[in-house]
């Protein structure tokens, strides 16, 4: 066996198991941790198969923002986990049945001669100073330019939808109301006031210097 | 050596296990968020494994596309999460019948 079928069967056996400690941990604090793992064994995979540029980027956009994201939530929110694991086990029968039968399917269907993918080989080698980072990028910005664009303004969209969605007025935070200001007129503010202007008898200022003092 | 096989069947075990923990986590919404995230990854080995194996990037650049998609739809459903849980403090998908669907 080569090193890099050694190398697959490791991960992919680190894989499944984090994947399927995914679904049946029951702390959801664990369950996105496997998570992380998951993801990272899968790094570890895409690297086998030369795409350098997809498993640096799962690993700094996956496990580094969408999981801490998902810690985040999971530790903000304060679950009843019993009541939610109530009868977790009760389906598993029929669920772990429709798995294994779709396993099946698959194996059969990829491991048959028709689908002929052994014909699949591996191209030739790449050069070792090769870049799949600058080969990756030529596409992005020549061939895929509009749906470059396109995931720009998803990923815009999907920030402020963000912020929209969660955001919540607080009674007791301070802003203020930019209509209101520009209408506001002088007589709203400012009243004018006749006062007589009276001189301080002699007596009552030194009373008051007294009381000063 | 290592076939394409290898990596379309993998791909497929964990297809079978994101389905699995649907059906196991009905009630728990983030469970069913992270099975979901587990499907795409699925789906991203496929488009990897015969990106490698046709020697065309063009997969690569789809499973750019995914991730970024995947990002965005984590974001807006933890968003939402939030709100729920603020609005009526469960997750319990049994109790989001207020629209009687």
């Amino acid at each position: 066996m080569s090193f890099q079928a050694v190398v697959f069967y490791v991960l992919s056996l680190i894989l499944i198991v984090a994947a399927f400690r995914v679904v049946t941990a029951k702390n959801p604090v664990h369950a996105a941790l496997y998570l992380v793992l998951a993801f990272f064994t899968a790094s570890g995979h895409w690297l086998l198969l030369q795409a350098e540029f997809l498993a640096i980027a799962l690993v700094l956009v996956y496990v580094g923002a969408v999981m801490v994201l998902f810690l985040f939530v999971v530790m903000m929110l304060d679950i009843n986990i019993e009541k939610l694991r109530e009868g977790f086990w009760q389906h598993f029968p029929l669920a772990g049945t429709v798995a294994l039968v779709m396993v099946a399917e698959m194996v059969l269907i990829l491991s048959s001669p028709e689908a002929n993918l052994a014909g699949f080989q591996a191209g030739p080698a790449v050069a070792a100073d090769a870049s799949n980072v600058r080969e990756l990028g030529r596409q992005l910005y020549t061939v895929y330019l509009l749906p470059f664009e396109a995931a720009a303004v998803v990923l815009l969209v999907a920030m402020v939808a963000a912020i929209g969605i969660t955001m919540r007025k607080r009674a007791d935070s301070k802003y203020i109301n930019p209509a209101e200001q520009v209408r506001v007129r002088r007589n709203d503010r400012v009243r004018m006031v006749q006062v007589q202007a009276v001189k301080p008898e002699a007596d009552s200022a030194s009373d008051i210097n007294e009381q000063q003092a | 050596m290592l076939s394409l096989t290898h990596f379309l069947v993998l791909a497929g075990i964990l297809f079978a296990i994101s389905v699995l923990g649907i059906f196991l986590n009905r009630k728990n919404l983030i469970i069913l968020l992270m099975a979901i995230e587990l499907m795409l990854l699925a789906v991203n080995y496929n488009f990897i494994a015969f990106s490698h194996y046709l020697s065309d990037t063009a997969g690569q650049i789809f499973v750019f596309f995914i991730l970024t998609v995947a990002a965005a739809e984590s974001a807006i459903g933890l968003a939402i999460l939030v709100v729920l849980f603020r609005k009526l403090d469960t997750i319990n998908v049994e109790d989001l019948g207020s629209l009687k669907g």
